[in-house]
Protein backbone atom coordinates (compact mmCIF):
# COMPACT_ATOMS: atom_id res chain seq x y z
CA UNK A 1 0.00 0.00 0.00
CA UNK A 2 1.38 3.22 -1.16
CA UNK A 3 0.47 6.84 -1.73
CA UNK A 4 2.60 9.07 -4.02
CA UNK A 5 1.88 12.30 -5.15
CA UNK A 6 3.05 15.79 -6.86
CA UNK A 7 0.87 18.61 -6.38
CA UNK A 8 1.72 21.60 -8.55
CA UNK A 9 -0.85 24.80 -7.73
CA UNK A 10 -1.29 28.07 -7.98
CA UNK A 11 -3.55 30.74 -6.63
CA UNK A 12 -3.27 34.45 -6.12
CA UNK A 13 -0.56 34.81 -3.52
CA UNK A 14 0.45 30.91 -3.24
CA UNK A 15 2.51 28.57 -4.91
CA UNK A 16 2.30 24.70 -3.86
CA UNK A 17 4.73 22.79 -5.60
CA UNK A 18 5.37 19.10 -3.59
CA UNK A 19 6.34 15.73 -3.97
CA UNK A 20 5.97 13.25 -1.82
CA UNK A 21 5.13 9.65 -0.70
CA UNK A 22 3.29 8.18 2.07
CA UNK A 23 3.90 3.86 2.40
CA UNK A 24 2.18 1.71 5.23
CA UNK A 25 3.15 4.17 7.45
CA UNK A 26 2.04 7.10 9.78
CA UNK A 27 3.27 10.75 7.25
CA UNK A 28 2.86 13.53 9.20
CA UNK A 29 2.35 17.15 6.98
CA UNK A 30 4.62 19.26 9.34
CA UNK A 31 4.31 23.65 9.41
CA UNK A 32 3.09 26.96 9.47
CA UNK A 33 -0.31 27.62 8.79
CA UNK A 34 -1.49 28.49 4.95
CA UNK A 35 2.08 26.57 3.99
CA UNK A 36 -0.25 24.16 1.70
CA UNK A 37 -1.23 21.57 3.51
CA UNK A 38 -4.73 21.22 3.76
CA UNK A 39 -4.68 22.26 0.11
CA UNK A 40 -2.40 19.16 -0.48
CA UNK A 41 -5.03 17.00 1.50
CA UNK A 42 -7.77 18.08 -0.89
CA UNK A 43 -6.06 17.93 -3.65
CA UNK A 44 -5.18 14.25 -2.74
CA UNK A 45 -8.86 13.86 -2.29
CA UNK A 46 -9.95 15.51 -5.40
CA UNK A 47 -12.18 18.09 -4.18
CA UNK A 48 -9.56 20.59 -5.03
CA UNK A 49 -7.59 20.53 -8.99
CA UNK A 50 -4.07 20.45 -8.93
CA UNK A 51 -2.54 22.51 -12.37
CA UNK A 52 0.07 19.79 -12.63
CA UNK A 53 0.94 16.70 -10.79
CA UNK A 54 -0.27 13.21 -10.29
CA UNK A 55 -1.94 11.29 -7.31
CA UNK A 56 -1.27 7.49 -7.63
CA UNK A 57 -2.84 5.25 -4.74
CA UNK A 58 -1.20 1.17 -4.62
CA UNK A 59 -0.98 1.60 -8.36
CA UNK A 60 -3.79 3.24 -9.27
CA UNK A 61 -4.14 6.86 -10.82
CA UNK A 62 -6.39 8.96 -9.26
CA UNK A 63 -5.42 12.15 -10.89
CA UNK A 64 -2.36 12.51 -13.30
CA UNK A 65 -2.34 15.94 -15.55
CA UNK A 66 -0.07 14.43 -18.18
CA UNK A 67 -2.46 11.71 -18.83
CA UNK A 68 -5.78 13.75 -17.95
CA UNK A 69 -6.98 11.15 -15.76
CA UNK A 70 -8.93 13.15 -12.79
CA UNK A 71 -11.01 10.94 -10.29
CA UNK A 72 -13.98 12.30 -8.59
CA UNK A 73 -13.35 12.34 -4.90
CA UNK A 74 -16.68 9.48 -4.88
CA UNK A 75 -14.44 6.93 -6.87
CA UNK A 76 -11.11 7.52 -4.74
CA UNK A 77 -11.74 5.77 -1.86
CA UNK A 78 -10.08 7.97 0.46
CA UNK A 79 -11.14 8.51 4.27
CA UNK A 80 -10.49 12.14 4.87
CA UNK A 81 -11.42 13.66 8.66
CA UNK A 82 -11.96 17.64 7.74
CA UNK A 83 -10.83 20.30 10.15
CA UNK A 84 -13.11 20.81 12.99
CA UNK A 85 -14.12 17.05 13.10
CA UNK A 86 -17.33 17.56 10.23
CA UNK A 87 -20.01 15.21 11.34
CA UNK A 88 -23.47 15.07 10.02
CA UNK A 89 -25.05 17.64 12.45
CA UNK A 90 -28.91 16.17 11.17
CA UNK A 91 -28.32 12.68 11.58
CA UNK A 92 -28.09 10.73 14.87
CA UNK A 93 -24.11 8.58 15.60
CA UNK A 94 -25.10 5.11 14.54
CA UNK A 95 -26.74 7.14 10.91
CA UNK A 96 -23.53 9.17 10.68
CA UNK A 97 -21.42 6.69 10.52
CA UNK A 98 -23.67 4.31 8.43
CA UNK A 99 -23.26 7.25 5.87
CA UNK A 100 -19.87 5.82 4.85
CA UNK A 101 -21.35 2.60 4.24
CA UNK A 102 -22.97 3.27 1.06
CA UNK A 103 -21.06 0.73 -0.76
CA UNK A 104 -22.21 -2.08 1.55
CA UNK A 105 -25.30 -4.67 1.48
CA UNK A 106 -27.84 -3.74 3.91
CA UNK A 107 -26.50 -6.85 6.04
CA UNK A 108 -23.02 -5.79 5.84
CA UNK A 109 -23.89 -2.40 6.46
CA UNK A 110 -25.49 -3.37 9.82
CA UNK A 111 -23.06 -5.83 10.93
CA UNK A 112 -19.80 -2.80 10.28
CA UNK A 113 -21.58 -0.03 11.78
CA UNK A 114 -22.65 -2.81 15.47
CA UNK A 115 -18.47 -3.56 15.03
CA UNK A 116 -17.74 0.28 14.86
CA UNK A 117 -19.65 1.17 17.87
CA UNK A 118 -18.01 -1.47 19.47
CA UNK A 119 -14.54 -0.59 18.40
CA UNK A 120 -14.97 2.77 18.95
CA UNK A 121 -16.16 2.71 22.52
CA UNK A 122 -19.38 4.27 21.18
CA UNK A 123 -22.23 2.09 22.81
CA UNK A 124 -25.23 4.06 24.02
CA UNK A 125 -24.57 7.24 22.13
CA UNK A 126 -25.98 5.78 18.93
CA UNK A 127 -28.74 7.62 19.00
CA UNK A 128 -27.45 11.30 20.29
CA UNK A 129 -26.92 13.57 17.95
CA UNK A 130 -23.54 15.02 17.18
CA UNK A 131 -24.32 18.80 19.91
CA UNK A 132 -25.25 16.08 22.41
CA UNK A 133 -21.15 14.49 22.31
CA UNK A 134 -18.48 15.56 22.97
CA UNK A 135 -15.10 16.41 21.57
CA UNK A 136 -13.41 13.63 21.65
CA UNK A 137 -16.69 11.62 20.69
CA UNK A 138 -16.91 13.66 17.46
CA UNK A 139 -13.47 12.81 16.86
CA UNK A 140 -14.04 9.08 17.17
CA UNK A 141 -17.54 8.86 15.32
CA UNK A 142 -15.50 11.10 12.81
CA UNK A 143 -13.21 8.22 12.35
CA UNK A 144 -15.72 5.36 12.70
CA UNK A 145 -17.78 6.90 10.01
CA UNK A 146 -14.73 7.39 7.02
CA UNK A 147 -13.11 3.58 8.09
CA UNK A 148 -17.08 2.11 7.25
CA UNK A 149 -15.71 3.21 3.51
CA UNK A 150 -13.15 0.50 4.18
CA UNK A 151 -10.59 3.67 2.83
CA UNK A 152 -7.43 2.81 0.94
CA UNK A 153 -5.34 5.33 3.04
CA UNK A 154 -6.72 8.26 5.53
CA UNK A 155 -6.25 12.13 4.94
CA UNK A 156 -6.59 13.82 8.44
CA UNK A 157 -6.93 17.67 8.88
CA UNK A 158 -5.68 18.48 12.17
CA UNK A 159 -8.01 16.13 14.17
CA UNK A 160 -6.40 16.67 17.37
CA UNK A 161 -7.08 20.74 17.34
CA UNK A 162 -8.80 21.95 20.07
CA UNK A 163 -8.95 19.20 22.13
CA UNK A 164 -8.06 19.17 26.09
CA UNK A 165 -4.82 17.24 26.83
CA UNK A 166 -6.31 14.17 28.26
CA UNK A 167 -8.66 13.53 25.59
CA UNK A 168 -5.88 14.41 22.66
CA UNK A 169 -3.77 11.88 24.48
CA UNK A 170 -6.55 9.19 24.07
CA UNK A 171 -7.11 10.27 20.31
CA UNK A 172 -3.64 9.66 19.41
CA UNK A 173 -3.48 6.43 20.70
CA UNK A 174 -6.86 5.42 18.83
CA UNK A 175 -5.00 6.76 15.82
CA UNK A 176 -1.71 4.32 16.46
CA UNK A 177 -4.35 1.71 16.93
CA UNK A 178 -6.29 2.70 13.65
CA UNK A 179 -2.98 2.66 11.86
CA UNK A 180 -2.09 -0.53 13.44
CA UNK A 181 -4.90 -2.35 12.62
CA UNK A 182 -5.78 -1.33 9.37
CA UNK A 183 -2.92 -1.15 7.56
CA UNK A 184 -3.48 1.74 5.38
CA UNK A 185 -1.10 4.39 4.72
CA UNK A 186 -2.48 7.70 7.42
CA UNK A 187 -1.43 11.07 5.73
CA UNK A 188 -1.98 13.77 9.07
CA UNK A 189 -2.00 17.43 9.19
CA UNK A 190 -0.98 19.85 11.78
CA UNK A 191 1.51 22.81 13.13
CA UNK A 192 1.83 20.85 16.82
CA UNK A 193 5.31 19.72 17.43
CA UNK A 194 3.89 17.21 19.92
CA UNK A 195 1.63 15.56 17.93
CA UNK A 196 4.36 15.05 15.24
CA UNK A 197 6.79 13.11 17.24
CA UNK A 198 4.12 11.37 18.81
CA UNK A 199 2.44 10.08 16.04
CA UNK A 200 4.96 10.81 13.18
CA UNK A 201 6.83 7.59 11.15
CA UNK A 202 7.97 10.23 9.01
CA UNK A 203 7.50 13.82 8.69
CA UNK A 204 7.37 15.75 5.61
CA UNK A 205 7.86 19.46 6.52
CA UNK A 206 6.15 21.96 4.69
CA UNK A 207 7.54 25.46 4.10
CA UNK A 208 5.88 28.23 1.52
CA UNK A 209 4.26 25.84 -0.35
CA UNK A 210 7.51 23.75 -0.87
CA UNK A 211 8.71 20.18 1.40
CA UNK A 212 11.73 21.54 3.05
CA UNK A 213 12.55 17.91 4.50
CA UNK A 214 11.12 14.47 4.79
CA UNK A 215 12.62 12.12 7.27
CA UNK A 216 11.74 10.23 10.39
CA UNK A 217 11.13 13.15 13.40
CA UNK A 218 14.23 12.71 15.26
CA UNK A 219 16.18 12.57 12.04
CA UNK A 220 14.67 15.94 11.24
CA UNK A 221 15.15 17.30 14.41
CA UNK A 222 18.64 16.68 14.92
CA UNK A 223 19.85 17.50 11.22
CA UNK A 224 17.47 20.12 9.94
CA UNK A 225 17.82 20.45 6.56
CA UNK A 226 18.36 24.66 6.49
CA UNK A 227 17.63 27.19 9.63
CA UNK A 228 14.10 27.42 9.01
CA UNK A 229 13.66 23.98 9.12
CA UNK A 230 15.59 24.12 12.20
CA UNK A 231 13.36 27.33 14.08
CA UNK A 232 9.93 24.98 12.86
CA UNK A 233 11.59 22.48 15.00
CA UNK A 234 12.48 25.15 18.21
CA UNK A 235 10.64 22.82 20.82
CA UNK A 236 14.38 22.12 20.99
CA UNK A 237 14.57 24.23 23.70
CA UNK A 238 11.69 22.85 25.48
CA UNK A 239 12.81 19.52 25.26
CA UNK A 240 15.45 20.07 26.68
CA UNK A 241 13.86 21.83 29.82
CA UNK A 242 12.23 18.34 30.32
CA UNK A 243 14.92 16.68 30.57
CA UNK A 244 15.27 14.62 27.49
CA UNK B 1 -70.55 36.46 6.09
CA UNK B 2 -70.65 37.98 2.36
CA UNK B 3 -70.57 35.07 -0.46
CA UNK B 4 -68.54 37.39 -2.64
CA UNK B 5 -66.01 37.90 -0.15
CA UNK B 6 -65.88 34.22 0.59
CA UNK B 7 -64.76 33.56 -3.09
CA UNK B 8 -62.35 36.25 -2.91
CA UNK B 9 -60.76 34.73 0.57
CA UNK B 10 -61.32 31.15 -1.56
CA UNK B 11 -59.73 32.44 -4.37
CA UNK B 12 -56.72 33.92 -2.84
CA UNK B 13 -55.85 31.07 -0.88
CA UNK B 14 -56.71 28.18 -4.27
CA UNK B 15 -54.15 30.71 -6.40
CA UNK B 16 -51.33 31.49 -3.77
CA UNK B 17 -51.11 27.35 -2.41
CA UNK B 18 -51.18 26.47 -6.40
CA UNK B 19 -48.50 29.41 -7.02
CA UNK B 20 -46.20 27.83 -3.75
CA UNK B 21 -46.49 24.30 -5.07
CA UNK B 22 -44.32 25.64 -8.27
CA UNK B 23 -42.27 27.66 -6.60
CA UNK B 24 -40.94 25.29 -3.99
CA UNK B 25 -39.39 22.71 -6.92
CA UNK B 26 -38.33 25.59 -8.87
CA UNK B 27 -37.31 28.18 -6.30
CA UNK B 28 -35.48 25.03 -4.96
CA UNK B 29 -33.38 24.02 -8.36
CA UNK B 30 -32.47 27.86 -9.38
CA UNK B 31 -31.34 28.74 -5.62
CA UNK B 32 -29.33 25.40 -5.31
CA UNK B 33 -27.80 26.15 -8.89
CA UNK B 34 -27.30 29.76 -8.10
CA UNK B 35 -25.62 29.12 -4.64
CA UNK B 36 -23.65 25.77 -5.45
CA UNK B 37 -22.63 26.09 -9.01
CA UNK B 38 -19.94 28.83 -11.04
CA UNK B 39 -20.91 29.56 -14.44
CA UNK B 40 -20.87 32.42 -17.12
CA UNK B 41 -23.20 34.87 -17.01
CA UNK B 42 -24.57 34.09 -13.35
CA UNK B 43 -24.84 37.07 -12.10
CA UNK B 44 -26.98 38.42 -14.98
CA UNK B 45 -29.42 35.20 -14.65
CA UNK B 46 -29.64 36.47 -10.50
CA UNK B 47 -30.17 39.69 -11.35
CA UNK B 48 -33.02 38.85 -13.76
CA UNK B 49 -34.68 36.27 -11.26
CA UNK B 50 -34.19 39.61 -8.67
CA UNK B 51 -36.05 42.03 -10.85
CA UNK B 52 -39.71 41.46 -9.87
CA UNK B 53 -38.48 42.22 -6.71
CA UNK B 54 -37.79 45.66 -7.57
CA UNK B 55 -40.12 46.24 -10.45
CA UNK B 56 -43.53 47.63 -9.57
CA UNK B 57 -46.00 44.51 -9.94
CA UNK B 58 -47.66 46.04 -12.74
CA UNK B 59 -44.33 45.89 -14.62
CA UNK B 60 -44.23 42.61 -14.08
CA UNK B 61 -47.22 42.19 -15.18
CA UNK B 62 -47.29 44.45 -18.13
CA UNK B 63 -44.41 41.56 -18.91
CA UNK B 64 -46.67 38.58 -18.49
CA UNK B 65 -49.22 40.38 -20.71
CA UNK B 66 -46.57 40.64 -23.78
CA UNK B 67 -45.21 37.49 -23.04
CA UNK B 68 -48.42 35.04 -22.38
CA UNK B 69 -51.34 37.42 -23.41
CA UNK B 70 -53.60 36.26 -26.58
CA UNK B 71 -51.46 38.47 -28.16
CA UNK B 72 -48.16 37.77 -26.54
CA UNK B 73 -44.78 36.18 -27.84
CA UNK B 74 -45.99 32.70 -26.39
CA UNK B 75 -49.40 33.26 -25.76
CA UNK B 76 -50.53 33.67 -29.35
CA UNK B 77 -49.02 30.34 -30.68
CA UNK B 78 -50.53 29.03 -27.67
CA UNK B 79 -54.16 30.30 -28.45
CA UNK B 80 -53.62 29.08 -32.19
CA UNK B 81 -52.69 25.87 -31.21
CA UNK B 82 -55.36 25.00 -28.71
CA UNK B 83 -57.45 27.32 -28.47
CA UNK B 84 -56.38 28.03 -24.46
CA UNK B 85 -55.51 31.87 -23.34
CA UNK B 86 -54.10 32.27 -20.34
CA UNK B 87 -55.13 36.05 -19.24
CA UNK B 88 -58.09 37.04 -17.39
CA UNK B 89 -58.61 33.49 -15.87
CA UNK B 90 -57.55 32.69 -12.40
CA UNK B 91 -54.59 30.68 -13.92
CA UNK B 92 -53.37 34.20 -14.78
CA UNK B 93 -53.71 35.00 -11.09
CA UNK B 94 -51.36 32.07 -9.80
CA UNK B 95 -48.19 32.85 -13.04
CA UNK B 96 -48.86 36.67 -11.14
CA UNK B 97 -48.10 35.79 -8.11
CA UNK B 98 -45.75 32.92 -9.14
CA UNK B 99 -43.47 35.56 -10.67
CA UNK B 100 -44.17 37.99 -8.07
CA UNK B 101 -42.82 35.44 -5.42
CA UNK B 102 -40.32 34.34 -7.00
CA UNK B 103 -37.13 36.24 -5.85
CA UNK B 104 -38.15 36.20 -2.25
CA UNK B 105 -38.06 32.45 -2.20
CA UNK B 106 -34.52 32.21 -4.44
CA UNK B 107 -33.34 34.81 -2.29
CA UNK B 108 -33.47 32.99 1.12
CA UNK B 109 -33.67 29.54 -0.27
CA UNK B 110 -30.14 30.56 -1.74
CA UNK B 111 -29.20 32.63 1.42
CA UNK B 112 -29.89 29.18 3.64
CA UNK B 113 -27.79 26.96 0.85
CA UNK B 114 -24.93 28.98 1.40
CA UNK B 115 -24.80 28.92 4.74
CA UNK B 116 -24.08 24.96 4.78
CA UNK B 117 -20.75 24.20 5.56
CA UNK B 118 -18.62 23.32 2.53
CA UNK B 119 -16.69 20.96 4.39
CA UNK B 120 -19.81 18.99 5.37
CA UNK B 121 -20.63 18.59 1.68
CA UNK B 122 -17.29 17.58 0.93
CA UNK B 123 -17.31 14.78 3.40
CA UNK B 124 -20.16 13.79 1.71
CA UNK B 125 -18.66 13.27 -1.45
CA UNK B 126 -15.43 11.76 0.02
CA UNK B 127 -18.11 9.43 1.69
CA UNK B 128 -18.65 7.94 -2.12
CA UNK B 129 -21.91 10.09 -2.33
CA UNK B 130 -22.80 12.00 -5.30
CA UNK B 131 -23.93 15.65 -5.79
CA UNK B 132 -27.90 14.47 -6.32
CA UNK B 133 -27.54 12.13 -2.85
CA UNK B 134 -25.78 15.17 -1.48
CA UNK B 135 -28.26 17.27 -2.25
CA UNK B 136 -30.76 15.65 -1.39
CA UNK B 137 -29.28 13.82 2.09
CA UNK B 138 -27.73 16.94 3.47
CA UNK B 139 -27.83 20.36 1.77
CA UNK B 140 -31.39 20.27 1.46
CA UNK B 141 -31.85 18.93 5.01
CA UNK B 142 -29.08 21.52 6.82
CA UNK B 143 -31.02 24.22 5.15
CA UNK B 144 -34.52 23.05 5.78
CA UNK B 145 -35.44 25.72 8.13
CA UNK B 146 -34.75 28.53 5.45
CA UNK B 147 -36.37 26.59 2.92
CA UNK B 148 -39.60 26.69 5.29
CA UNK B 149 -39.10 30.04 5.87
CA UNK B 150 -38.59 31.38 2.22
CA UNK B 151 -41.98 29.05 1.52
CA UNK B 152 -43.88 30.90 3.94
CA UNK B 153 -42.45 33.83 3.11
CA UNK B 154 -43.32 33.15 -0.03
CA UNK B 155 -46.91 32.15 0.15
CA UNK B 156 -47.56 35.47 1.97
CA UNK B 157 -45.89 37.80 -1.03
CA UNK B 158 -48.31 35.32 -3.25
CA UNK B 159 -51.68 35.78 -1.11
CA UNK B 160 -51.27 39.59 -1.79
CA UNK B 161 -50.38 40.10 -5.02
CA UNK B 162 -52.44 42.23 -6.12
CA UNK B 163 -50.51 44.88 -9.59
CA UNK B 164 -49.20 41.50 -11.82
CA UNK B 165 -52.54 40.06 -11.45
CA UNK B 166 -54.90 43.51 -12.13
CA UNK B 167 -52.85 43.56 -15.19
CA UNK B 168 -52.80 39.79 -16.33
CA UNK B 169 -55.81 38.07 -14.50
CA UNK B 170 -58.00 41.49 -14.90
CA UNK B 171 -60.37 42.29 -11.76
CA UNK B 172 -63.28 40.12 -12.49
CA UNK B 173 -65.90 39.55 -9.77
CA UNK B 174 -66.36 36.00 -9.32
CA UNK B 175 -63.39 35.11 -11.43
CA UNK B 176 -60.13 37.12 -10.85
CA UNK B 177 -61.12 39.19 -8.38
CA UNK B 178 -58.54 37.74 -5.32
CA UNK B 179 -58.76 39.18 -1.85
CA UNK B 180 -56.26 42.12 -2.61
CA UNK B 181 -58.20 43.19 -5.57
CA UNK B 182 -61.60 42.90 -3.55
CA UNK B 183 -60.52 44.92 -0.87
CA UNK B 184 -59.46 47.75 -3.76
CA UNK B 185 -62.87 47.49 -5.49
CA UNK B 186 -65.02 47.73 -1.94
CA UNK B 187 -62.80 50.52 -1.51
CA UNK B 188 -63.65 52.55 -4.37
CA UNK B 189 -66.83 51.68 -4.60
CA UNK B 190 -67.71 52.75 -1.16
CA UNK B 191 -68.10 49.80 0.31
CA UNK B 192 -66.52 50.78 3.54
CA UNK B 193 -67.24 47.57 5.99
CA UNK B 194 -66.27 44.97 3.59
CA UNK B 195 -63.02 47.06 3.06
CA UNK B 196 -62.41 47.09 6.68
CA UNK B 197 -63.37 43.18 7.14
CA UNK B 198 -61.22 42.28 4.32
CA UNK B 199 -57.96 44.03 5.03
CA UNK B 200 -58.55 42.85 9.05
CA UNK B 201 -58.31 39.50 8.04
CA UNK B 202 -55.99 39.78 5.12
CA UNK B 203 -53.37 41.99 7.66
CA UNK B 204 -53.98 39.02 10.55
CA UNK B 205 -52.87 35.98 7.87
CA UNK B 206 -50.28 37.57 6.53
CA UNK B 207 -49.07 38.34 10.50
CA UNK B 208 -49.22 35.06 11.52
CA UNK B 209 -47.18 34.05 7.84
CA UNK B 210 -44.55 36.61 9.22
CA UNK B 211 -44.09 35.14 12.41
CA UNK B 212 -44.05 31.63 11.37
CA UNK B 213 -41.28 32.60 8.90
CA UNK B 214 -39.75 34.00 11.79
CA UNK B 215 -39.95 31.29 13.65
CA UNK B 216 -39.11 28.72 11.50
CA UNK B 217 -36.30 30.84 10.15
CA UNK B 218 -34.54 31.02 13.19
CA UNK B 219 -32.18 28.37 15.71
CA UNK B 220 -30.19 26.18 14.23
CA UNK B 221 -29.87 22.73 13.46
CA UNK B 222 -29.08 20.48 16.33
Amino acid sequence: MSLSVKLVKNVPGFSLDVEWEANNEFVVLFGYSGAGKSMSLQIIAGLLKADEGYVYLNGDVLFDSKRGIDLPPQKRQLGYVFQNHTLFPHMPVWKNIAYGGKHLSKREREERIRRMIKEFHLEGLENRFPSQISGGQKRRVALATVLMREPKALLLDEPLSALDSPIKMEIMKLLREVKERFNIPIVLVTHDIFETFTLADKVVVYIGGRVAQIGAPYEVFRNPANPEVARLFCAQEIFQNIAF
Amino acid sequence: MDSSLLFSLRLSFQVAVIATLFLLPVGIFVAYILAMKSFKGKDVVDTFLTLPLVLPPTVTGYYLVVILGRNGLLGKPLYEATGISIMFTWYAAVFASFFVALPIMIKTTKAAFESVDKNIINASYTLGHSEWETALKVVIPLAGKGIVAATVLAFARALGEFGATLMFAGNIPGRTNTMPLAIYTAMTSGEYTKAHIMAGMFTLISGVCLYLANKLGRGSLR
